[in-house]
């Protein structure tokens, strides 16, 4: 890619952070076609433990679908500020003149468009799979998509408390499974919500989108908060 | 050497004080009760043993580190914007190995900057004899390349205190006399140089020697 000559000042610092993110995102080697093959394999393992019988598995679709997508939601999202820890361009930005809440949010989001958006995209193929009601397969599909971003933004509360440990992983996903919940509660909830069913399909929807908000603002200052007390 | 008596004087060159410093890590403190002022064109060798407390001093000056007691002022700018008017260079070099050397420069003049302005990435590159690595990955440099890479942003982003803990490492004869040449040019024009060494930096300035906590 060539870069128009000029002035780099231009790029606002928040465009130039997401740039990047992306860029080593992608550049790491097929990151977000491996999330997705994490994702299948998931998938199919419950498809295979759960046995033949397509009523049951039909019904219980959703529930594998928001679950396999939790866990490779939070698949390397322990290294969303490891990386820039162990490299030293976690210090440069914290003495970067851009609120760090704000840098958090749009790593979050560079994050959450390489893994979380493919997710949703390709969870109706997988609940094919699973045979899903093809009623269903929308209300899935939606609920990921309003979901995830709140399963990553959670995931960054995790992923700056525990920045500077070597072996991390366990102890985020101990930190921040539980408080995944309510967003697997009222996914799962929404996703299951076709024709068929009792709720309707925007109740637990929009109680969803809500915990995305609050996700949305309280994850940032909670990270930012650790990330800060993180040198001592 | 009150901050408010160099602003009375008419003065508007910068001066960063820092009265009464401890600084703990781990319960202990590093460096106790450190005075110093330093004024606009001039550079402070942290010298001393290993362990002394140089990169610590140097972390909480660039507000990595919080003060267990004591305040890090810079008149006549407000005590709070010192991290912001300093670039660190530590030991990382804060470098991307997959992304290119431009493009890791060009994020960090993006967010760094703070308004005062800064050499175009090509030109800062150049400064520093690193044009022909500039498409290249970082991951494909060699230790000193890399350095030079980190150095280059305080050319790519004007700020006035430059931070630097042990800015020769890694570096050849020649890119030593080349960052000296950068470091007595940003001196002469009002900037301030806190620098973490063993080997000597032939700088104007005044030597701080830290001596190993117990």
């Amino acid at each position: 890619m060539t870069t128009p000559k000029g002035t780099p000042k231009e790029t606002s610092p928040l465009a130039a952070l997401f740039l990047r993110d992306i860029r080593t995102g992608r550049r790491i080697g097929g990151g977000t076609s491996l999330g997705i093959v994490f994702f299948l394999i998931l998938v199919t393992l419950c498809a295979f433990a759960i046995g033949p019988d397509l009523r049951l598995l039909g019904k219980i679709a959703p529930a594998i679908l928001w679950i396999s997508g939790l866990l490779s939601t939070l698949l390397g999202l322990d290294r969303l500020f490891q990386a820039d820890h162990e490299d030293g361009s976690l210090d440069l930005l914290l003495t970067s003149s851009t609120p760090l809440e704000l840098i958090i949010l749009v790593k979050c989001l560079a994050h959450w468009i390489l893994t979380g958006l493919p997710l949703a995209a390709t969870a109706p193929i997988f609940g094919l799979m699973l045979n899903l009601p093809l009623s269903e397969l929308w209300s899935v599909t939606l609920s990921l998509l309003a979901g995830t971003p709140s399963l990553t933004l959670t995931g960054a509360i995790g992923a700056a408390l525990t920045v500077s440990l070597r072996r991390g992983g366990l102890l985020f996903a101990v930190l921040i499974l539980p408080l995944c919940v309510p967003s697997l509660i009222f996914g799962v909830a929404a996703a299951g919500a076709g024709e068929a069913s009792l709720v309707p399909f925007a109740t637990p929807f929009l109680i969803l989108c809500a915990l995305t908000l609050i996700a949305g603002v309280v994850a940032p200052v909670a990270a930012a908060a650790a990330l800060r007390n993180g040198g001592r | 050497m009150k901050p408010a008596a160099m602003l009375a004087r008419g003065s508007i060159t910068m001066q960063l004080c820092a009265s009464n410093l401890t600084i703990a890590r781990g319960g202990r403190a590093i460096i106790a009760n450190l005075s110093f002022a330093l004024c606009a064109g001039e550079c402070l060798a942290l010298t001393g043993p290993n362990g002394a407390g140089k990169s610590t001093l140097l972390r909480a000056l660039a507000g990595l580190l919080p003060l267990a007691a004591g305040t890090i002022s810079l008149s006549p700018l407000s005590e709070e914007f010192v991290p912001q008017q300093a670039h660190y260079v530590g030991h990382a070099d804060g470098l991307k190995g997959l992304l290119t050397v431009t493009e890791n420069l060009e994020f960090f003049a993006a967010i760094l900057d703070v308004g005062m302005g800064g050499l175009p990435v090509k030109t800062a590159l150049g400064k520093l004899g690193l044009a022909h690595a500039a498409k290249l990955p970082v991951a494909y440099l060699s230790a000193g390349q890399k350095r030079r890479v980190a150095l280059a942003r305080l050319l790519a982003v004007r700020r006035p205190i430059w931070l630097l803990d042990e800015p020769l490492t890694a570096l050849d004869t020649a890119s030593r006399v080349l960052l000296g040449q950068i470091m007595t040019e940003h001196l002469t024009q009002g900037g301030l140089i806190v620098a973490a060494t063993h080997a000597g930096l032939d700088l104007k300035g005044q030597e701080l020697r830290l001596r190993a906590a117990g």
